[in-house]
């Protein structure tokens, strides 16, 4: 579990949102001059997230492109024996209905060339509408749904999309400092077609007021980046009578230098 | 061009939707050449970190999907088919941050197995290679000084058996890969 501070004080929400402030102005002032492209993801040691600090390499990663017979410009397959439809709704995976705000979460997955990823494994898994995680080690007294686990997954169909049916997650209580509260967020899982881009991330909904507060959001210190984690809510999508709908693309990164797609006209 | 999605760290609760029965048995079941390779995920402090996921990848003959097999009548995980290789094995940390997987031998052309980790606290995850042989020549390797490169090599215990520590930080810290900039 998340511990309190490691030197033995318990910071609190004014002492983490000052160091959160620190670190953006300093990464406002270290921005690229011209318009250069700004950090997409956060640096792994971002001290107002505790649980960072003894979790992060202090040297330098290696750089490791440029051989063509890396392993990891290959990545796993995965296949219809992999999921199945039910996967995809996490309203019908108990007898019965889910507590919480129905909703509906689709999307494309592209790479940087804005081209689709298709076939590619996407999960899924989040906490309940009361922010309470189907995990043993998740103590938060609020109450368990037995209608829901709050895991699903899907293949991305020929133009990247996936989607995905559930219940909108409540925010909860973690312990990284007094009265810390995270957003609502659902964690995803892609794998793309190569391991270099693997990617797990969190999806956020707009207009949370928790936002400003949490570390973790705010690890992404470049503001359009963070703005890249949060979703449209998307009348279109909506299902009439049924579920909220939800609209959030993921784009994947991986080596800037792309292959040529053979399907590609 | 769009720009990437942020990463965000995978938490502690993972369990319940990435863990899947025998996700670390990679090698199909009863494989004679199979080999183990296991190891502990620490943290700065060498304190077992208990919520990490680690997936191996590695060159494969050929592409099989299937290894994570899902009931399509319970929507659970019944595991692997323990039939084909798919080369892809994800385990999670237990109490003690102890992993292992079980697979077959990479090939001679990339003879490691690609590593990712993730944890609480990791807001992005670390690619790393445990390489299996050590008198492997290899332009990694050989463009590191030889501590760095001892980090990145397996020791065998036994034959068949591989352990594969990973120091998120500090004196023994794993040498963690950039591919990004190239």
């Amino acid at each position: 579990m998340t511990t309190i501070d490691s030197r033995g004080a318990s910071p609190d929400q004014e002492q983490i949102s000052a160091e959160i402030a620190a670190v953006h102005r300093a990464a406002s002032r270290a921005a690229p001059a011209g318009g250069g492209e700004a950090p997409n993801h956060p640096d792994r040691g971002f001290a107002p997230y505790r649980s960072s600090l003894l979790r992060h390499p202090l040297r330098p990663l290696v750089a490791a492109g440029g051989d063509p017979e890396a392993a990891e410009l290959s990545g796993p397959v995965f296949g219809v024996t992999d999921v199945t439809a039910l996967d995809a709704d996490l309203t019908r995976q108990h007898i019965g209905e889910p507590l919480g705000e129905r909703i509906t979460v689709s999307g494309r997955v592209l790479d940087r060339s804005g081209r689709p990823v298709r076939g590619q494994l996407v999960e899924v898994w989040q906490a309940n509408a009361s922010g309470r995680y189907a995990h043993g080690l998740d103590r938060h007294p609020a109450p368990l749904d037995p209608h829901f686990t709050g895991a699903g997954r899907c293949l991305t169909d020929d133009a990247g999309r996936y989607s995905f049916t559930t219940v909108r997650p409540g925010a909860y209580p973690w312990r990284n400092h007094i009265n810390a509260w995270r957003p609502a967020h659902i964690h995803f899982s892609l794998f793309g077609t190569r391991f270099t881009q693997r990617l797990v991330t969190q999806m956020y909904f707009p207009g949370d007021p928790l936002f400003a507060y949490d570390p973790i959001l705010q690890s992404v210190t470049d503001p359009a980046a963070r703005a890249r984690l949060v979703a449209d809510y998307r009348p279109d999508l909506s299902v009439p009578e049924w579920s909220l709908g939800y609209h959030w693309d993921i784009v994947l990164d991986g080596p800037a230098r792309t292959l040529p797609d053979p399907e590609e006209h | 061009m769009p720009r990437p999605t942020p990463s965000q760290t995978v938490g502690p609760f993972f369990g319940y939707a990435l863990s899947t029965p025998g996700g670390g048995d990679a090698a199909p079941a009863g494989h004679p050449d199979t080999l183990t390779v296991h190891g502990y995920v620490r943290d700065g402090k060498g304190d077992p970190v208990p919520d990490a996921l680690v997936e191996t990848w590695q060159r494969v003959p050929k592409a099989l999907p299937g290894s994570l097999r899902r009931d399509p009548v319970t929507g659970g995980s019944p595991g692997r088919d323990g039939v084909g290789f798919t080369g892809f094995g994800r385990v999670a940390t237990d109490a003690d941050g102890h992993w292992v997987i079980r697979t077959l031998a990479p090939p001679a052309t990339a003879p490691y197995l690609a590593i990712a980790v993730f944890a609480r606290g990791l807001a992005h995850h670390l690619h790393t290679r445990a390489y299996l042989d050590p008198t492997a020549s290899d332009r990694l390797l050989s463009a590191l000084a030889p501590e760095r490169a001892a980090t990145l090599v397996a020791q065998e215990e036994r034959q068949g058996t591989h352990r594969f520590d990973i120091h998120l930080q500090g004196e023994k810290e794993t040498v963690f890969l950039d591919f990004h900039h190239d």
